[in-house]
């Protein structure tokens, strides 16, 4: 009897250990994911010790792009059917103020001053630019038609918009807040990134299928990237948000309906692997240490939680209807 | 006509040259809107009323967005129009307004003007979207190499409603043909479809268009539909005259596709995933009323010729022409998927969404209806079924 049973203990006593080691080593990390859903008004705040939802706050109508303020004490939140652009206490989860965004704002992006939101509003084809200070207009730019995807270069210098039905990207010159240059890219043009040290621009089209990664010297394409997964069909394969690693190795890329997020070797632009996630990924989030991916998926309603090492998706955590945009708030700057 | 072009391109770089801040790659497109008003013949409701700018709207919004665009590229898009009553000669004015132009024509015409106008020796160098007229043997037998689809066949919205049918198992059908021009061709196209996907209409008859049955639906329909097994009715009544008043009153109490009920379109203001939102919301800024499926056949042609002419940086027909038809072509048109032309008939792919008044019950291609090349070809007259000779 004893016999027989000691080899299955053993196991089971490995599997407990191991157990023990993986949990340790996730409450090691405690950051917060805040995630808006578009269709309940609300924001979702997901613990990454436990991965799960901690606190669910009503907000404005329709959030969808959210970030966070550089000091880490403020969020900001597109509510893009109220037309304005919130702004959340972090200590407080209180609504403090509301910005002048003009109408529809969509996504946006701080520029590194921390004092200058560049708004993206989509029913009017314009940017705008928002002091956050003096919660004042400092400047709105004509832009292609149904801006989209917004993006500051890390260095400050370029802001980025895409718009959707004239497929460019806009290269907004930040110093004088005018367009300088367009780039033409494929069908539907969403997000935009910048690499770490800002010498590429990376657009997916969603409709094109593809993401074009340019050359910030020069605003030309240098790569395009296409995507294939066996038993999907190409015309669901629709590249939305995208995340880029710092150490510059790894690109993650949300294939939309597809419900897979490809992952790129940056060195070759090959894509080396495609994670399953929930239905219709829209948006990503990198943990500060990069070791995990969080996934918005719009159409069932959850957010998925990657493990960067293995690139295995580790847990689905529930949210509100149709998640959208994700910030995350390091474990240092949680309010105590 | 040859000579007319080069004229034109000389006083156009003249007129254009001067201008400081505009380099050499400036583009200017005129793009011509054909109207042929045809008068509808009486239907029962008296609340049933037809936009008199549907198409002209869909156009224009087409135009204003394709300037959005043009702005950051150099080009200005112009939309002039020619909208003539029925039955006018046409092809004089036609021929006038197109002296000069690129020869980009968005026709709203029926199909014998269409194939009238296609075949002038003028128009040889012109490219005609064809924005209004679905019949199938356009895409067929009668299919002119000048002229492009960007409105569905009634093959594409037949093969479309018969797809939803087949998922939803309702194979023993109910098929009602009404009896204004148009009619028997669309019964036709669902007699074709059923077939195509393994439905079997069991009963199929023509309505009687000899009484006012508004006030006595309730008696007349339950016997007209009389049957002992169907599991859903077809009606053909594209003029909307009787189709409205057979809901909830058939013999068996059965879901209803085709004029009334579940409706195969091109677009409709129901739809609003995939960011059509905002083109509904552009387009009622616009016209102060809903966007239609003519209106968006109008808008997605005027938006492929200023995506042909933003990547060729040309305006001349031949090129657009040749670049829409080619791989490289494809369009974003708020449908979920990327638009292109199929290369053996002109016809515009795009998916058909299948709308009740207030929603979108389903978008066709229903997925699990494969097809070798694009899924989109599921719908309308694949190469294999087309007789079209000038592709």
């Amino acid at each position: 009897m004893n016999r027989c049973f000691s080899p299955l203990t053993r196991t089971v006593w490995l599997s407990i250990v191991a157990l023990c080691i993986q949990a340790f080593s996730v409450q090691a990390i405690a950051d917060w994911v805040y995630v808006s859903n578009e269709k309940d008004d609300t924001i979702s705040i997901i613990d990454t010790t436990t991965n799960e939802v901690i606190k669910t706050l009503e907000v404005g109508e329709r959030p969808r792009g959210v970030t966070l303020s550089q000091d880490y004490k403020f969020l900001f939140i597109c509510a893009s059917d109220s037309d304005t652009v919130q702004v959340m206490d972090i200590a407080t989860n209180k609504i403090l103020h509301e910005l002048p965004s003009g109408e529809d704002p969509e996504q946006f992006a701080l520029h590194p001053d921390n004092k200058h939101l560049y708004i993206a509003n989509e029913d009017d084809a314009v940017a705008t630019v928002v002091n956050i200070e003096s919660r004042t207009v400092v400047a709105q730019i004509d832009v292609g038609v149904e801006p989209e995807g917004m993006a500051v270069s890390h260095n400050g210098k370029w802001a980025i918009v895409t718009s959707e039905t004239s497929n460019m990207a806009h290269w907004i010159d930040t110093s004088k807040n005018e367009i300088v240059a367009n780039t033409l890219v494929d069908q539907r043009p969403r997000d935009a990134e910048f690499n770490a040290d800002d010498t590429e621009l990376w657009v997916s089209s969603e409709i094109g299928g593809t993401v074009s990664i340019m050359d910030t010297a020069t605003q030309q394409i240098k790569h395009i990237l296409t995507f294939e997964i066996p038993g999907i069909s190409a015309n669901r394969i629709q590249p939305v948000g995208m995340e880029l690693t710092s150490d510059g190795k790894l690109a993650f890329i949300a294939l939309g309906p597809a419900n897979h997020v490809a992952v790129v070797d940056r060195s070759n632009f090959e894509v080396i692997d495609y994670i399953l996630v929930g239905r219709r990924v829209w948006h990503l989030a990198l943990t500060p240490d990069e070791t995990r991916l969080y996934t918005s998926n719009g159409v069932s309603g959850d957010v998925t939680m990657v493990d960067v090492e293995k690139l295995k998706p580790i847990k689905t955590i529930k949210v509100g209807r149709f998640p959208w945009g994700l910030a995350i708030l390091p474990a240092a700057s949680i309010p105590q | 006509m040859s000579f007319v072009r080069t004229l034109v391109a000389v006083v156009i770089s003249f007129v254009l040259l001067p201008l400081p801040s505009y380099a050499d790659d400036s583009l200017s497109v005129s793009i011509l809107y054909l109207e042929e008003k045809v008068s509808r013949p009486p239907v029962l409701s008296r609340l049933v009323v037809w936009p008199e700018d549907e198409g002209l709207l869909g156009a224009q919004l087409g135009v204003d967005d394709n300037n959005t665009t043009g702005k950051f590229l150099n080009q200005d898009y112009q939309l002039q129009s020619l909208i003539v009553p029925e039955g006018e000669p046409l092809a004089e004015p036609l021929i006038k307004a197109l002296a000069g132009s690129p020869g980009l024509v968005i026709a709203n015409v029926p199909k014998s003007t269409l194939l009238r106008i296609a075949a002038l020796p003028e128009a040889q160098n012109v490219l005609f979207f064809n924005a209004r007229e679905q019949a199938n043997s356009m895409r067929s037998a009668d299919c002119r190499a000048n002229v492009l689809h960007t409105m569905a066949s009634r093959a594409m919205l037949s093969d479309a409603l018969m797809q939803f049918y087949n998922l939803r198992k309702w194979r023993k059908l109910f098929l009602i043909e009404g009896t204004h021009d148009g009619d028997k061709e669309y019964a036709d196209a669902f007699r074709r479809s059923a077939k195509k996907f393994g439905l079997k209409i069991q009963y199929d008859k023509k309505w009687l268009a000899n009484a006012d049955i508004r006030r006595t639906a309730a008696q007349e329909v339950p016997l007209f539909t009389q049957g002992r097994k169907y599991d859903a009715l077809i009606v053909a009544d594209e003029q909307r005259d009787f189709a409205p008043y057979l809901l909830y009153n058939t013999w068996l109490p059965r879901p209803m596709g085709g004029s009334a009920g579940l409706k195969p379109a091109v677009w409709s203001s129901v739809v609003e995933q995939w960011g059509a939102v905002q083109l509904q919301t552009r387009f009622s800024k616009l016209a102060d009323r809903g966007m239609t499926s003519v209106d968006y056949a109008n808008w997605v042609a005027v938006r492929s010729i200023g995506e042909a002419v933003t990547r060729t940086k040309s305006t001349d027909a031949s090129v657009v022409r040749e670049y829409l038809l080619s791989d490289e072509f494809e369009l974003a048109g708020f449908k979920g998927t990327a638009l292109s032309y199929r290369k053996w008939n002109g016809q515009l792919r795009q998916p058909i969404p299948l709308v009740h008044p207030e929603a979108v019950v389903a978008n066709a291609p229903i997925a699990g209806f494969l097809h070798e090349s694009n899924e989109l070809d599921t719908l309308g007259l694949a190469l294999s079924e087309t007789d079209c000779e000038q592709f």
